[in-house]
C-alpha cells in the first residue's frame, strides 16, 4: 500500500466519524417508527393544536421554495372549497436529486401519515401521490401502501382517501400548478399564480402541494415533538434534510444532515480533495466556487436547496457543465413563455458561439442581460432560476466557458 | 361593486376589483404593448411583453394577467421594464422569420411595429425561427410556422372561442409550436376554415390564402367576363381597410370602385340572400306542415346553413346529425349556380366565359366555393373567393381614392337587396329576416314588432332564444293557429355546440336555430379588416341595422328581381330549377384520413 493510499484511508475515517455524527444529528426521516400508533396519537390531538404545532416548527417545503407549511396549510384550510385535496409532490426531476425516491421506497407509511395529517388539519378529504413517471417500478409498493391506509382510514372512520397518480416525464410538472394541471389531464404547463393552488388548485378547489419530504418531516414532528425538530439544525433553518450528493464526490448517495452547514463542511466531509465547485440546488440552483465555501451557508439562511448538491472537482470543464444545463432547460422548458423558451436556447447557443468564435466574447454581457430579464420576466420560476447557474457559473469561471479546454 | 384604487406612474386610478393592471393603466389613460393579449380571449401571460414594474417588486408583473389590488404602486415605464421589453422583443425577432417585405402581414403586423417602437432592428441572438414548409395545402387558410411566435392566440381562439381546436400548442421546450392534431396538413384537420386564427394571428404566421392576382389575371383577359358579387357584412367592413371608421357604411362607394376595378357586372349577394330566405322559410313551413298537418316523424330543430364554417362544423362533429341543416345553400352559392345560368341566359352571355368572383367577409367561404358539389351550373359556380381585406387591396393597389367616390347602385338583375338581407351579416339576422318572411306568409300580416325590429333576436348574448306565437294564420295555414315558434340563435362554434348537444340528445325545444361560427356573425368574419375586438364588433353591428332600416323594402318577399327570378326562371321556392341550383347536400367528415 502506498503512502498516500494509506494517508486518505486515515482521512476517509476521520471523515466518516464527522459524517456519522451528523447523520445522527439528523437521524430523522430514516428512524423506522410504528406509524399506526402514531397515527392514533395523532387524531387525538385538535386540528387547531397540530397546525399550531407545524406553524411553531418553522417547517419549510423541502422541495427547494422554502414555503412555510404551516402558512400553506392555515390558507387551505381557510379556502372556502366543497372538496380540498392534499397532493403529494413526488415529481423529483431536478437534475442530482434522489432523495425523495429512497424516502418513497424507504418510509412511504410516514408521506401517507403526513398526507392525512395534512387532511386532519385542511378538512381535505383526498389524497394524491404525483409520482413521476420513471419511479414506475415503484408503483406496485406504493399503490399496496395506500391500500393498506385506506383500509385503516375507512375502519377509523377517517374522511381521507390516498392514491397514486403518475407523472408523464415533464420536469416543469413538478412546479405544482404545472403538476395540477398535468393530473387534470392538460398539458403540463405552469398556471397564473394568483390564484395560488391553496385557494383554486386540482378542479379549482383548495389543494395542498407539499414535497415528499415535507410530509415525512411532518409525521416526525409530530413523533418526535417540536424541540428535537427545532434542535436539529445548525443554524436557525429548523430541522434536518435529506441531500442528494454526486458529482466528484467521495461518498455518494442520500444522506440527512441539519441545515445550517457551509458548503466547506459539507465539501470537507464529501469531496474528494479536489473540490472546485459545489452545484447547490440542483441545475436551476447556485454554483458556488471553492473561495466562496467557508461563506456560504445551506439553509433557509443562505442558499435555499430542494437538497441536490453535485460537487465539481478540477478535471471537470465548467464549459460542458454549464452546455449541459443549458441543454436540459431549453428543452424543459414547458415553451409557454417568451424569455424562458426563446432566453434558454439563446444561453445555449451563445455560449457555443463563443466558443466557437462566431460571437465575440463580449456576447456574455448580452446573455447576462438576458438572463437577468428572464429572472425578472418569465412567468414561472424555471426560467426565472436559471440565473442562479448562469450568472454564477460565467462569473466564477468565465475563463473555462470560452477559452479551449 | 367593490373597488381598488392604485397609482400608475403616479397617476390616481379606481378601477373594480378583478380588474387587470392593463386595465387599470387603460383607464389611467397609459398604453402598454402587448401581443399575446387579445380582448376577445382569456388572457394567457405567455408574451410577457406587458411587464411593469410594481414598487417594492423584485419581479416585473405581467399586467395582462396581475389583478389590480388596492396601494399598488406602479411604474410602466421605468428603465427596467424598457430593457426587458427591449430583449424579449429581440428573442421573438430571434424567433421569428422577420422576412417583412415579402411578409403578407407587413404592416399590420405587430411585431413589426413593437420592434419599430423599440428601435429593435437586428439582434445579437442567433435566429431560430422553425424551418417546416409552409402549409399552403388549405384553400382558406395559409399557415407559415417559421413567422410564429407562439402567443397562442390562434391556440386560443380556435377552443375558446370556436370550441374546435383544430389548432393545439404541441411539444415543449425548443420544440413547442403550434401544430394540428398529429401536424396534419390544415386541409386534412379538423378545421372548419373560418380563418378567425387568421384576424388574430400578430404576425404572418396565419393568413387567409390570397387570390388577388388571380382576380386580376381574370379582369385583364378581354375573354373573360368577370361578375362580382359582395356579402352583406363587406359593406360595413370595407371601409376600415381604406382608414375609415369602424361602423362606416360604404355600400354605394364599394359598387363604384368594384366597376373601376373592371369587374364587368356588380352584383349583389343580399339578392340571393333574399332569395335564401325564400328557400329557407319555404322549407321550414315545409318542415312544420309536415309535422303539424301530415303528422310526420320530421327532425326539428331545423337549422341554418348560410355560414360554411358552421356547415363544415356539423359535418365533423355531428355527422349524424346533418339532417337538421337546411338544404339550401348559402346566399354566395345560390347566386355562384345562378349567374352562370340564369344571368348568362339573360344577359345572352356563354357561361364558360364567366368568371365568378365573391367578395366575402370569410376565409371559410374560400373553401365553400371549392366543394365538389358546387358545380351545379354545370362549371365552377363561384371561381374565386376575395375576403374584405383581399378587396381592400385590389382598392389601394389601384390607385382609387375611395373616400372621394361617387356612389353608385349594382347591376341589374341580382343586384337589388332588401334589409332583410343586409342584416344577414349579423349574429340573429337570418333569423329575423326568416320571421319578417315566413309571419307574413302564414298571417299575411307583418310581424308584430315595431318597425319590423325583432329586437328580442338581436344582442351579443353568444346564444339567444325567442318565441313567436302565430295567431289567426291564413286558411291554408290554420294548423298553425296557436304554435309557439321556439327560435334560437348561436354565434361563435363554441356557443353553437351547447346548443348541438341538446339536439344531438333529442332534448332541442326549437323549432329553427341560426348559427353563424364568427363571434358576432358576419360581420365579425375571418376575412374582415383587422384588428377585431367587441367594440369594433359592436360599431359594425350598429352599421348594419342602420342600412337595414334605410331601405325602402325591408322585407325577403317584397325583393322585385326575386319575384321576377321566380316568374321567369325558377316558378316557385322549393320548385324543381330552385333544387338543382339552389340546394345541396351534406357530407359526414367523421372519417377523414
Amino acid at each position: 500500500m502506498s503512502q498516500d493510499a494509506e494517508k486518505s484511508t486515515a482521512k476517509l475515517s476521520k471523515v466518516e466519524k464527522k459524517l456519522n455524527l451528523l447523520k445522527k444529528r439528523a437521524h430523522l426521516i430514516f428512524r423506522n417508527i410504528d406509524c399506526v400508533k402514531l397515527f392514533n396519537r395523532i387524531l387525538k390531538k385538535t386540528p387547531d393544536e397540530i397546525l399550531a404545532t407545524i406553524t411553531e416548527s418553522g417547517l419549510r417545503g423541502r422541495g427547494g421554495a422554502g414555503f412555510p407549511t404551516g402558512m400553506k396549510w392555515k390558507a387551505a384550510l381557510e379556502a372556502p372549497g366543497a372538496v380540498k385535496y392534499v397532493i403529494c409532490n413526488a415529481d423529483e426531476g431536478e437534475p442530482g436529486t434522489f432523495k425523495d425516491r429512497v424516502i418513497l421506497e424507504r418510509q412511504p407509511d410516514k408521506i401517507i401519515v403526513g398526507m392525512a395529517t395534512c387532511a386532519y388539519v385542511t378538512k381535505a378529504t383526498e389524497g394524491y401521490i404525483y409520482m413521476r413517471g420513471e419511479y414506475n417500478f415503484m408503483s406496485k409498493e406504493i399503490k399496496a401502501c395506500c391500500e393498506k391506509w385506506n383500509d385503516l382510514f375507512e375502519k377509523k372512520d377517517f374522511p381521507f382517501r390516498v392514491s397514486l397518480r403518475l407523472g408523464s416525464g415533464a420536469y416543469i410538472c413538478g412546479e405544482e400548478t404545472a403538476l395540477i394541471e398535468s393530473m387534470s389531464g392538460n398539458r403540463g404547463e405552469p398556471r397564473l399564480r394568483p390564484p395560488f393552488p391553496v385557494s383554486e388548485g386540482f378542479n379549482d378547489m383548495p389543494t395542498v402541494v407539499n414535497n415528499v419530504e415535507t410530509l415525512a418531516y411532518v409525521t416526525m414532528i409530530m413523533d418526535d415533538g417540536l424541540d428535537f425538530f427545532k434542535s436539529v439544525a445548525k443554524d436557525d433553518s429548523m430541522g434536518g434534510k435529506v441531500f442528494s450528493v454526486s458529482g466528484d464526490a467521495a461518498i455518494k448517495g442520500v444522506f440527512e444532515l441539519p441545515l445550517g452547514m457551509t458548503v466547506q463542511e459539507f465539501v470537507d466531509i464529501f469531496g474528494d480533495g479536489d473540490t472546485k465547485a459545489v452545484q447547490v440546488g440542483g441545475f436551476s440552483g447556485l454554483c458556488v466556487p471553492r473561495k466562496h465555501f467557508a461563506t456560504t451557508i445551506i439553509g433557509y439562511r443562505g442558499v435555499q436547496t430542494g437538497g441536490s448538491m453535485i460537487l465539481y472537482n478540477s478535471t471537470r470543464s465548467m464549459y460542458l457543465v454549464l452546455k449541459n444545463y443549458l441543454e436540459f432547460f431549453q428543452e424543459e422548458s414547458c415553451g409557454q413563455c417568451a424569455p424562458c423558451r426563446i432566453g434558454c436556447q439563446q444561453l445555449l447557443l451563445g455560449i457555443e458561439a463563443m466558443r466557437q468564435g462566431t460571437r465575440p466574447l463580449s456576447h456574455i454581457d448580452k446573455l447576462r442581460e438576458l438572463v437577468n430579464v428572464m429572472g425578472v420576466a418569465s412567468k414561472c420560476k424555471l426560467g426565472m432560476s436559471l440565473a442562479n447557474p448562469f450568472n454564477s457559473i460565467t462569473e466564477h469561471f468565465f475563463e473555462e466557458i470560452c477559452s479551449k479546454w | 361593486m367593490e373597488k381598488v384604487s392604485l397609482t400608475i406612474n403616479g397617476i390616481n386610478v379606481e378601477v373594480r376589483k378583478g380588474s387587470t393592471l392593463l386595465e387599470a393603466a387603460k383607464k389611467a389613460g397609459i398604453r402598454i404593448p402587448t401581443l399575446c393579449h387579445h380582448p376577445d380571449l382569456v388572457p394567457a401571460g405567455n408574451c410577457r411583453l406587458c411587464v411593469v414594474e410594481q414598487k417594492g417588486a423584485p419581479f416585473l408583473l405581467a399586467s395582462c394577467t396581475t389583478k389590480a389590488a388596492d396601494g399598488m404602486e406602479i411604474e410602466t415605464n421605468t428603465h427596467r421594464v424598457r430593457e426587458a421589453r427591449r430583449v424579449i422583443l429581440e428573442l421573438l425577432l430571434a424567433e421569428h422569420n422577420a422576412d417583412c417585405i415579402s411578409c403578407p402581414a407587413s404592416g399590420k403586423c405587430q411585431l413589426q411595429s413593437l420592434a419599430h417602437e423599440y428601435f429593435v432592428q437586428k439582434t445579437d441572438f442567433m435566429n431560430i425561427a422553425d424551418k417546416s414548409p409552409i402549409d399552403d395545402s388549405s384553400p382558406s387558410i395559409v399557415k407559415d410556422d417559421s413567422k410564429c411566435i407562439r402567443c397562442l392566440r390562434c391556440v386560443r381562439t380556435c377552443s375558446e372561442l370556436m370550441g374546435v381546436s383544430a389548432l393545439v400548442s404541441a411539444h415543449k421546450g425548443r420544440y413547442t409550436k403550434v401544430e394540428t392534431l398529429l401536424d396534419k396538413p390544415l386541409q386534412y384537420a379538423v378545421c372548419t376554415m373560418c380563418g378567425q386564427c387568421v384576424s388574430r394571428c400578430p404576425t404572418g404566421a396565419l393568413v387567409e390564402k390570397n387570390y388577388v392576382n388571380d382576380v386580376w389575371r381574370a379582369i385583364s383577359d378581354p375573354e373573360k367576363f368577370v361578375v362580382v358579387q359582395t356579402a352583406p357584412s363587406v359593406r360595413v367592413g370595407l371601409g376600415e381597410m381604406l382608414n375609415m371608421a369602424p361602423g362606416s357604411i360604404v355600400t354605394g362607394k364599394m359598387a363604384t370602385a368594384l366597376r373601376q376595378l373592371g369587374f364587368d357586372a356588380v352584383l349583389d349577394t343580399n339578392f340571393s340572400a333574399d332569395l335564401t330566405i325564400m328557400e329557407e322559410g319555404h322549407e321550414l313551413l315545409q318542415r312544420l306542415t309536415k309535422a303539424l298537418r301530415d303528422k310526420e316523424k320530421i327532425s326539428f330543430p331545423m337549422m341554418t346553413s348560410c355560414c360554411p364554417a358552421w356547415v363544415k362544423f356539423m359535418e365533423h362533429e355531428y355527422p349524424d346529425q346533418l339532417e337538421h341543416i337546411s338544404s339550401c345553400k348559402s346566399p354566395q352559392q345560390m347566386l355562384g349556380a345562378l349567374i352562370k345560368t340564369y344571368y348568362a341566359q339573360k344577359r345572352g352571355i356563354d357561361p364558360s366565359k364567366i368568371v365568378s368572383v365573391s367578395i366575402m367577409p370569410c376565409t371559410a367561404k374560400k373553401f365553400e366555393a371549392s366543394r365538389l358539389e358546387m358545380k351545379s351550373s354545370g362549371y365552377t359556380d363561384v371561381d374565386y373567393v376575395l375576403t374584405t381585406r383581399e378587396l381592400g387591396h385590389m382598392i389601394r393597389q389601384s390607385g382609387i381614392w375611395f373616400d372621394e367616390l361617387e356612389e353608385s347602385t349594382f347591376d341589374s338583375p341580382m343586384g337589388e337587396g332588401t334589409g332583410a338581407a343586409v342584416i344577414f351579416g349579423a349574429s340573429g339576422g337570418v333569423m329575423e329576416a326568416a320571421l319578417r318572411t315566413v309571419y307574413e306568409v302564414v298571417t299575411g300580416r307583418e310581424v308584430p314588432f315595431e318597425n319590423l325590429n325583432i329586437t328580442p333576436l338581436r344582442g351579443t348574448d353568444g346564444v339567444r332564444a325567442a318565441s313567436i306565437r302565430i295567431d289567426k294564420p291564413l286558411p291554408d295555414w290554420s294548423f298553425l293557429e296557436g304554435v309557439e315558434v321556439n327560435v334560437a340563435i348561436a354565434h361563435g362554434l363554441a356557443n353553437a355546440r351547447k346548443l348541438m348537444d341538446d339536439v344531438e340528445k333529442g332534448l332541442s325545444p326549437y323549432h329553427f336555430i341560426e348559427v353563424m361560427a364568427c363571434p358576432n356573425g358576419c360581420i365579425g368574419g375571418g376575412g374582415q379588416p383587422m384588428p377585431t375586438s367587441p367594440e369594433i364588433r359592436r360599431k359594425r353591428t350598429a352599421a348594419i341595422y342602420e342600412a337595414d332600416s334605410k331601405l325602402p323594402r325591408r322585407k325577403s318577399h317584397e325583393n322585385s328581381e326575386v319575384l321576377a327570378l321566380y316568374k321567369d326562371f325558377l316558378t316557385e321556392p322549393l320548385g324543381h330549377r330552385s333544387h338543382e341550383l339552389l340546394h345541396t347536400h351534406y357530407t359526414k367528415r367523421d372519417d377523414l384520413p
